[in-house]
């Protein structure tokens, strides 16, 4: 017995010793390269962005060893509107997450919480081209874009066709004449998700965009002046389209996304013929149909321009996904993680996957969709995009607009009082 | 020098046991206590009071608390038609859940306490809906209630296709939409309350009762609901305290709208709180709304459910 115990107590200590001395070895490189582990929070929850992040995960921890990925995937509402902004007012936030750019970022910086990548990102941020501006604050670089969509008509092509509207709507008049085609062929023109208030505000944000000058926009989103009648006349025209009633029955209750009955699911149906909505509609709409495919009815157009409008052509509303790394983030490392999504390697992924539209100058051929192709096409000819409104400005005053479109929609505002509620929620802030 | 610590040892033999027996007796109930208190005062107590600090605030729950604005907060919600409207659908709501739910349960549960064919299967039919989450209740309704959705097609198919609503979208008639499935969802509680209720009155009364020649009718208003006293007070006061804190439900369905035709307090708070990231004034309708559940649960137990409460605890001393 006491031979046995000492064996064992001499083993014990050679295996002690031995991991020790391999922990000394290990130590010694790692004073060169410090060893740390981001924590990534980010939306795409299921799917083809699921895997391709995971996959992004390990391929950056093969690249740089000391640096280990740790992806959180969450529902987009839940990290949006709780996780994030919980996480960023407490001492443990995700080193990077999602961001969305416009009024929340703004307030992100203002309180400290995310890192200025402007150094870090300077050798490689022109490769992205324009559409990093939406995620700056006052010149500095404060998040990285890797898919920036426009918000356009998504349509059912044999509708059209059976309501004898033989080619899409340029200009406002045609398009509501062709929701008078419609009307009289019987078909439910537009499918709109008014019961969460955002499909509503996306008329009204983008009849602004398309009547109000950019110069006009910018400085709006940033003094929030509305004084420009252009925002007034966005209102009229949006209660002209809704005398026109092009909406389904019940649409103010209607969900956008959730379900067949939802406004997608209306239109991936055959159930109505339209439905204004970002790039990232069929990717919802699949599996609200019976069969789970994209259905082969569906095409796309862009916002039809409003005749006498102050904006250039072809001004279109959109926004996109990006992500910043939080005040508690290693540097370089973050940075250096953002760099390689930002690399053609894995923004061609994400075009070729139909996860998103890439930003990179040369990624756009990696996207094969027709119809995200068309939205593709559709943003790189624009002169002017304009961040989806409710994004674009301050939270309280973003959210406002959506509940002041949404009364409207609901017979409850009137164009003036529109601009005049998202005026006094600017006030309070 | 020799006599004092006698003395001294005299004494505490003397006081030792009292003071011991006294202070080991609080210290006891401090132990049982502390658990439950701690929890109490951690999750509860701390956050309340934190949440009225807040409240002084105009705060976006980013950065620190820096812009107090005294009272502002409350003049701003008092004085907004929104908030407003939302406290009258919670008035309206606790009205129809007195004046509907409980006549209606108590009927329910009167005819189900007779010897009845299939009683338990409709006992059973009755309950279940209490037994579903409230989200899932209302994903359900969500689909039945789409314009073309099945009560629509029930309506048309048994020839009543002129009753066809727009249950949720009608701005006038969405929120007693709302008042129908949660009575659905709840009356079953309420019905098994009084059941419980029903079986603790002894059959004597009813007998006696019967031999004097009092009717049915008589029988129910004079031994049945006096009886029933207690349980119902307990009801009401679950079913007020419920209705005034609606949110899950109202949320899933319909997020307070279409235009706040169905808001509640509590959807109100979560819209200017969690969408508009308006934290100090939300944490403001939270207090409100605290206050005012507390509020009535202190006037409800002295005014009303004193006398149960006084009651048993004679009965516990006896």
């Amino acid at each position: 017995m006491r031979f046995r115990k000492l064996l064992v107590l001499v083993a014990v200590l050679a295996a002690a010793t031995t991991v020790l001395a391999t922990a000394a070895g290990v130590a010694a490189p790692k004073q060169k390269t410090k060893s740390v582990t981001l924590v990534w929070w980010h939306n795409a929850n299921q799917g083809a962005g699921l895997a391709l992040w995971n996959a992004v995960a390990k391929e950056f921890h093969a690249k740089h060893p000391n640096v280990t990925v740790k992806p959180v995937a969450f529902q987009n509402e839940v990290l949006q509107n709780t996780r994030i902004p919980i996480a960023l007012q407490s001492n443990n936030p995700p080193d990077v997450f999602q961001n969305w750019g416009g009024g929340s970022l703004v307030d992100q910086v203002k309180a400290g919480k995310v890192e200025d990548l402007t150094p870090y990102v300077k050798s490689w941020i022109k490769s992205l081209g324009g559409s990093v501006a939406g995620w700056q604050v006052n010149g500095k670089q404060y998040a990285i874009p890797y898919s920036v969509g426009v918000v356009g008509f998504w349509y059912n092509k044999d509708l059209f066709k059976q309501a004898g509207v033989t080619s899409t709507p340029k200009t406002w008049p045609q398009f509501m004449a062709a929701i008078a085609k419609l009307k009289q062929a019987g078909i439910t023109p537009i499918a709109v998700g008014g019961r969460d208030r955002w499909p509503d505000a996306f008329y009204w944000d983008y009849l602004a965009t398309k009547v109000c000058s950019k110069a006009t926009m910018q400085q709006s989103a940033v003094s929030y002046n509305f004084s420009d009648p252009c925002w007034l006349k966005a209102g009229q025209l949006v209660d002209q389209l809704l005398k026109a009633q092009p909406f389904q029955a019940g649409f103010l209750a209607t969900p956008a996304q959730q379900g067949a009955t939802s406004s997608a699911g209306l239109l991936a149906n055959g159930k109505a013929a339209m439905e204004l909505q970002g790039h990232w509609n069929p990717g919802v709409m699949q599996p609200l149909t019976a069969d789970n495919t994209i259905p082969s009815f569906l095409g796309w157009f862009p916002f039809p321009n409003v005749p006498g409008g102050k904006a250039a052509p072809n001004s279109l509303l959109g926004g996109g996904d990006g992500f910043s790394c939080s005040w508690k983030a290693p540097e370089p490392e973050c940075a250096q993680f953002l760099q390689y999504i930002s690399s053609l390697s894995v923004q061609r992924r994400i075009g070729s996957t139909n996860f998103g539209l890439p930003v990179a100058k040369g990624s756009e051929s990696s996207v094969k969709d027709p119809n995200l192709k068309s939205v593709l096409a559709a943003r790189s000819s624009s002169p002017f995009i304009q961040l989806y409104l409710d994004i674009a400005f301050s939270r309280a005053i973003g959210q406002e607009l959506d509940n002041a479109t949404a009364d409207q929609f609901a017979g409850k505002a009137t164009p003036a009082q529109v601009v005049s509620r998202i005026a006094a929620a600017a006030k309070k802030k | 020098m020799a006599s004092s610590p006698e003395a001294l040892t005299a004494g505490r033999a003397i006081e030792r046991p009292a003071v011991g027996r006294v202070v080991r007796k609080w210290l006891r109930i401090a132990g049982y206590i502390a658990p439950a208190a701690t929890l109490y005062v951690v999750f509860i107590i701390v956050p309340v009071v934190q949440a009225v600090h807040y409240s002084f605030y105009n705060w976006s729950g980013l950065g620190p608390l820096s812009e107090y604005i005294g009272l502002g907060n409350y003049r701003e919600a008092f004085g907004d038609p929104a908030f407003r409207q939302a406290m009258e659908h919670n008035g309206i709501l606790v009205a129809l859940s007195l004046g509907l739910q409980l006549p209606l349960s108590l009927g329910v549960a009167l005819m189900l306490n007779r010897p009845l064919k299939g009683r338990s299967v409709l006992r059973l039919i009755f309950f279940t809906p209490y037994i579903l989450s409230e989200a899932i209740t209302a994903i359900v309704f969500l689909q039945i209630l789409q314009p073309g959705g099945l009560l629509d097609a029930f309506l048309k198919a048994i020839g009543l296709g002129s009753l066809v609503h727009l249950w949720l979208a009608d701005l006038s008639l969405v929120f007693y939409t709302l008042f129908v499935v949660i009575t659905w969802k709840y009356i079953g509680f309420a019905i098994i309350l009084f059941l419980a209720g029903l079986q603790g009155i002894p059959p004597e009364l009813h007998e006696a009762a019967a031999i004097d020649g009092a009717t049915s009718w008589k029988q129910l208003r004079y031994i049945t609901i006096p009886m029933l006293g207690p349980t119902i007070r307990i009801w009401a006061f679950l079913s007020i305290i419920g209705s005034i804190q609606l949110f899950d439900l109202v949320w899933i369905m319909t997020l307070g709208g279409p235009a706040g035709s169905s808001s509640t307090m509590a959807t109100y708070m979560v819209d200017q709180g969690i969408n508009s990231l308006r934290v100090g004034y939300a944490t403001t309708v939270a207090v409100i709304l605290f206050g005012i559940c507390f509020v009535f649960s202190t006037l409800y137990q002295i005014f009303v459910l004193r006398r149960d409460v006084s009651g048993s605890s004679s009965r516990m001393a006896g």
